[in-house]
């Protein structure tokens, strides 16, 4: 029971990275119906901003830690909005594929620009919070996972409020929704698809710094294999809604970690496209999505 | 109030229309009839921003409007409730409502919006939490045109308000349009396959047939011409 429990756990703690991670896809894809595949690089620059200004605070303070977050997230969310800005939007309008194969190619720039500018060899991140154990029976809790599932949650908390609650959130649901119909109120799209590409890019960049917390070993293709199990995670959870990308990284982090601690472990990143598979065969729009036909 | 000079809009090698010109006095109803494909829904794209004219300008309160993106157009006063209403289907009423004000932060003016849209259609009141894709079709007409009018428009575009709606609502509809012009001064563009009731409420109109105006007068007057009525009024 004790190890189920601590298995939970630490399942449910990777999972809340995948989920943010899987938010961002989710977003995008939402008001422009495309898949960001550079999103797992905007995952590891996180990282990396993370690493460098977690030199600047003092190790193992709450303070510091929290303002290295907040570093990277900002860091982040300026570069996502510029790639958007200067790759994405020539092409908006012209087909989804041209944008699907350019964020392919944006990915692997910011991968090999990764390994010119951070170097290929592998760097050990601060611990940039205080780092304790608690026991609760025989339950071993570290902080790092308390602050993960903590920011995870804050974070997705914050994102619910944005998107529910604020004018720019409802203008982002619209603008998913029906574009046209957007402009025509006078939302300017342009500026909708900014924010959200900010706000897509921050939560991943606090993924990657919550990630780099628990595996403290990071390198510029750190994003590849969370950027792709988030991916599936949003495919999971039916891709485009918010709840469901959650959803999505919260099952797949779990059974990963359970398969990982089973005899079966060597299968533990192909259970995750497993699981895909079976979902789409039989729920073709995810867990929580809506099947709509595509026009054609 | 609307003036429209010379504009020609084409879909790749297809001319959609061919300079048409046409003028909207600051208070009427004018309307925009014609078959399908004629091009009444270009014109009121290209007027509105969503769509770029190759040629010929749109001005509208004496300001060149043409290059304008929609969002700018909106903010000008000039608003247009699209064909197939084009609601928000998984925001409720009340967002949906709270989207047509978006460009205002004046909240005494959007409540008195909001009081003025429940005044016309009481029944947006009464479905205020409701998503908008549960509405019926005559719901979701209502529902765009308030979202509309809670922009604060002087001059609002219509595009087929009586497609896909119950037959007994689309005259409540079309009187509810008289009303919005008549008690608030809103000018209207009025684009319709139901030209029979087109003319009935507006007082000049323009005959589009494959993206040119082949006809135009007032509406009193084309109701009565033999050649119209063989083609657009049934008989």
């Amino acid at each position: 029971m004790s190890e189920f429990l601590q298995q939970l756990l630490n399942g449910l703690s990777l999972g809340a990275i995948y989920a943010l991670i899987a938010l961002g896809y989710t977003m995008v894809y939402g008001v422009l119906r495309f898949i960001n595949f550079a999103h797992s690089e905007v995952f590891m620059v996180g990282a990396f901003i993370g690493y460098y200004l977690g030199k600047l605070v003092p190790e193992g303070t709450l303070w510091g830690g929290l303002l290295v977050l907040a570093g990277a997230m900002i860091g982040c969310a300026i570069l996502g909005i510029l790639v958007e800005r200067i790759v994405y939007r020539p092409l908006r309008g012209g087909p989804t594929i041209n944008v699907l194969i350019t964020a392919i190619g944006v990915s692997l720039l910011l991968q090999y620009t990764g390994q010119i500018v951070f170097g290929a060899a592998p760097r050990t991140f601060p611990p940039i919070f205080p780092a304790a154990n608690f026991h609760l029976g025989t339950l071993t809790i570290s902080s790092n996972q308390l602050f993960v599932i903590g920011v995870a949650v804050a974070l997705m908390i914050g994102l619910q409020l944005i998107v529910f609650k604020t004018k720019i959130g409802t203008a982002m649901r619209a603008v998913s929704l029906n574009p046209k119909a957007a402009q025509l109120v006078g939302v300017n799209n342009n500026v909708v698809i900014s924010f959200t590409f900010g706000l897509g890019s921050a939560l991943a960049a606090a993924g990657g710094i919550l990630y780099a917390l628990n595996y403290p070993s990071i390198d510029p293709l750190m994003g590849v294999m969370p950027g792709l199990k988030a991916f599936v995670a949003a495919i999971l959870g039916g891709i485009g809604n918010i709840p469901g990308a959650a959803l999505g990284g919260l099952i797949l982090g779990t059974v990963e970690t359970f398969i990982g601690g089973s005899q079966f472990s060597t299968y533990k990143d192909a259970i995750a496209f497993a699981i895909l598979i079976v979902i789409l065969l039989c729920k073709p729009a995810g867990l929580l999505g809506k099947f709509t036909a595509e026009k054609v | 109030m609307l003036q429209v000079s010379g504009l020609q809009v084409s879909y790749g090698a297809i001319a959609a229309l061919r300079g048409i010109s046409f003028t909207i006095p600051e208070g009427a109803i004018v309307t925009l009839i014609g078959g399908n494909g004629a091009g009444k829904t270009t014109t009121l794209r290209t007027i509105s921003g969503l769509l770029r004219a190759k040629t010929g300008k749109v001005e509208f309160l004496g300001e060149d409007i043409t290059a304008l993106p929609a969002h700018q157009i909106v903010a000008r006063g000039l608003s247009h409730v699209p064909e197939g209403r084009m609601v928000f289907s998984n925001l409720t009423v009340e967002e949906n409502l709270s989207m047509g004000a978006y460009l205002l932060s004046d909240k005494a003016l959007i409540a008195k919006n909001r009081d003025y849209v429940f005044s016309i259609f009481p029944r947006m009141k009464e479905r205020l939490k409701q998503t908008a894709g549960t509405l019926s079709g005559g719901e979701q007409q209502m529902l765009a045109i308030g979202r509309a009018l809670m922009g604060n428009p002087k001059f609002l575009m219509l595009d087929e308000p009586s497609l896909g709606i119950a037959p007994r609502l689309i005259s409540t509809i079309f009187e509810k349009i008289v009303e919005i012009n008549k008690n608030h001064g809103i000018t209207i563009l009025l684009v319709e396959q139901n030209a029979n009731l087109a003319l009935e409420i507006s007082q000049q109109a323009y005959v589009l047939e494959t993206g040119s105006i082949v006809m135009s007068g007032e509406s009193k007057k084309l109701r009565a011409d033999p050649q119209l009525k063989a083609t657009y009024l049934g008989g």
